[in-house]
């Protein structure tokens, strides 16, 4: 049915921190190897911090939210911390009617105030 | 203002998780050509993505139909999703938040209510399922 296989996530790590941006739709599959990628390249990078970058996705349901609860769970288990940034209005007012909530991942406004916030609070702690 | 000659109607066969995106795109191509502002545009595809995947989970295959409605001066998409699958034994208890026969989040279908205007569910153990959501244009 589909032409193209939809785009996948890409990861670019930047001074201890793997910047993950995700495409306008991630498809079920991409999903399901997102976790298993980002944990790989977290040991490899030896990263303090994963930033997820949503402002190009334009819907989160409910499966997709699942995916980043469970990323951010095994993140943390390996001593990194999460941040979501740039969330769209109309997708976060979304999620809330959904009645989801991305638990206690931390957010911000978009991935500079994200890198910002991460790179104060690494400062802090060493 | 679309020509009201050529409402839209139209079926997408849903067989497994490829057919997620042929339905996103279709819902996504309908309710921009009926006019969705922004956050009723998301909340359709989002709505229509847990009722795809419920078919895809709990069915195996079904169909969505998506048509164009008019009543009464206003104009909105109604989406219908069919399966033959093992139906839902107990509709009320499905229709609460946190229930899941743990394949999900048990969001998916009270999630989906919360989404749209109109929202019905027909289904029995062993009759398969039909869910139909309306969401007119403000």
């Amino acid at each position: 049915m589909t032409a193209a296989t939809p785009p996948s996530a890409h990861i670019i790590p930047l001074d201890g921190i793997l910047v993950v941006t995700l495409p306008p739709l991630l498809g079920d599959s991409d999903a399901e190897h997102l976790a298993e990628q980002v944990g790989e390249r977290l040991v490899a990078e030896q990263a303090h911090a994963v930033l997820i970058d949503m402002a190009q996705m334009r819907m989160i349901d409910s499966h997709m939210g699942r995916v980043l609860n469970v990323m951010a769970s095994m993140i943390r288990m390996l001593g990194a911390e999460t941040m979501v940034a740039g969330l769209r209005p109309e997708v976060a007012m979304t999620m809330v009617e959904l009645g989801m909530d991305l638990g206690g991942i931390r957010a911000a406004l978009s991935v500079r105030h994200g890198l910002a916030d991460l790179r104060a609070r690494a400062g802090r702690s060493e | 203002m679309r020509p009201a000659a050529r409402p839209i109607r139209t079926t997408v066969p849903v067989h497994g998780e490829e057919s997620l995106a042929a339905a996103h795109r279709t819902v996504d191509e309908a309710g921009q050509a009926l006019g969705y502002g922004l956050v009723d545009q998301t909340k359709l595809v989002t709505a229509a993505s847990e009722l795809v995947r419920n078919i895809v989970l709990y069915a195996g295959s079904g169909q969505m139909e998506v048509e164009e409605l008019s009543r009464g001066g206003q104009s909105g998409l109604r989406l219908t999703f069919t399966d033959q699958g093992p139906g839902i034994p107990d509709v009320g208890r499905a229709m609460q938040d946190g229930y899941s026969t743990g394949k999900g989040m048990g969001l998916g279908l009270p999630g989906a209510r919360r989404l749209v205007h109109e929202f019905s569910i027909d289904s029995a153990a062993g009759s398969g399922t039909r869910v139909t959501i309306v969401l007119w244009r403000r």
